[in-house]
């Protein structure tokens, strides 16, 4: 009896001390890991949809509750005031989710470049909306308001040949980024003006 | 048995040198061993929790009682594998994300648990420090070597540096998993010729 009772308090200290170590720990990282995964997973994405940004937009962002999940909010600041945003948006593509990050420009709500984040497309066909820039750049200058559609659909985008699904998709995410921008869009404006470096 | 401390140490480097001598913790020998970095990454991460478990593993050996040490060793390695998961996270993502899954796999690394079972339950903290850093470097090393060998072959870099002319035609092979088995065996031969004399 006597050893039955030591083996669980010893078990029990081992494992609680061995979790308050741990918890600590994770709670003192924690924001660095957030920071580094954002910067190595998003991070290619936003730089190059806010090229030429003067500052970190990968640290300078803020998040805001749009609708029923919380979004990150990527600052981007051209010469000397902040003026851009850059967050993410999710449409079923040919092999899941594509997640595609688009740039907004507060003062004209332009869109400044998208660029997808993380697609399971077909390699070789939709797989190509990674690098087809004449694609992506159709949507630049254009109102982030727009219900963006693919010709066959009725609307102005050209498809990329070959991967309709995958141009339907990045458009319905570029819609998706709209309608978030336009929900929140005086909580943005907001953050964004008094956004200080 | 009585060794000094030195001893405890060296032997870690030769005589009992995992995965040479000791053919333990092959999994991520095999696994990782692709570039010299990823090698010496998962060697540093190894050697900290070995050193960290048997230092613990020797304190604690007077209290607990033997028939649930395996599930207290486990406890013990897996907190400080967890340790190493998110300082690596925080710090060193991108090696991280080369590592992937084999962070967490240190935790049934045979090399780990045998240390703590066959000598650290048995010995003072000094020893089983020493034995731990020389079974650590002497399993950084072998990782070192397995993927100098395989990288340099299979890609014709090391480090990112060119070390074979660009007229060296790489064996991609090397760098399959195949090339992993064929390079530890080579390996292993070659050491056991010399230790014959």
């Amino acid at each position: 009896m006597r050893e039955m009772i030591k083996m669980v308090v010893v078990l029990v200290v081992l494992s609680s001390l061995s979790g308050g170590l741990l918890g600590a720990l994770k709670n003192t990282t924690e924001e660095r890991i957030d920071n580094q995964v954002l910067k190595f997973v998003k991070g290619p994405a936003i730089e190059n949809i806010l090229k030429g940004a003067d500052n970190d937009p990968v640290a300078d962002r803020f998040s805001l509750t749009v609708g029923e999940k919380e979004n990150n909010f990527f600052v981007g600041v051209f010469d000397g005031t902040p003026k851009a945003v850059a967050f993410e948006a999710f449409a079923g593509g040919y092999g899941g989710d594509l997640g595609v990050m688009v740039a907004v420009n507060v003062k004209t709500d332009e869109i400044m470049g998208i660029s997808v984040t993380t697609h399971n497309e077909t390699p070789g066909i939709g797989a190509t909306v990674e690098t087809d820039s004449d694609f992506k750049n159709q949507f630049i200058g254009k109102s982030a308001a727009a219900a963006y559609k693919v010709k066959d659909d009725g609307g102005d985008i050209t498809a990329m040949s070959g991967a309709t699904v995958t141009s339907r998709a990045v458009c319905t995410a570029v819609r998706r980024a709209g309608d978030i921008y336009e929900k929140a869009k005086s909580q943005i404006k907001d953050q964004v003006n008094n956004f200080t470096g | 048995m009585a060794k000094t401390i030195g001893q405890e140490f060296v032997k870690g480097l030769w005589e009992e040198i995992p995965p040479f001598r000791l053919v333990l913790g092959l999994c991520p020998t095999l696994a990782v061993t692709k570039s010299v970095e990823n090698g010496i990454g998962m060697g540093v991460a190894t050697t900290f929790v070995l050193v960290c478990a048997n230092m613990l593993v020797s304190i604690l050996s007077g209290v607990i009682p033997s028939r649930i040490r395996i599930a207290c060793f486990i406890i013990i390695i897996a907190t400080f594998v967890t340790v190493v998961e998110l300082i690596m996270q925080a710090y060193a993502y991108q090696l991280f994300l080369n590592l992937g899954i084999f962070i967490p796999l240190i935790v049934v690394n045979c090399i780990v648990l045998g240390r703590s079972e066959a000598f650290a339950s048995k010995n003072k903290l000094v020893p089983s420090l020493a034995d731990g850093l020389g079974i650590g470097i002497g399993f950084t090393l072998s990782l070192t070597v397995i993927s100098a060998v395989r990288e340099s072959l299979g890609t014709g870099k090391l480090m990112g540096a060119q070390v074979f002319p660009t007229s060296f035609e790489p064996f991609a092979f090397m760098v399959e998993a195949p090339g992993a088995f064929i390079c530890l065996g080579l390996l292993l031969c070659i050491m056991n010729l010399i230790g014959k004399k």
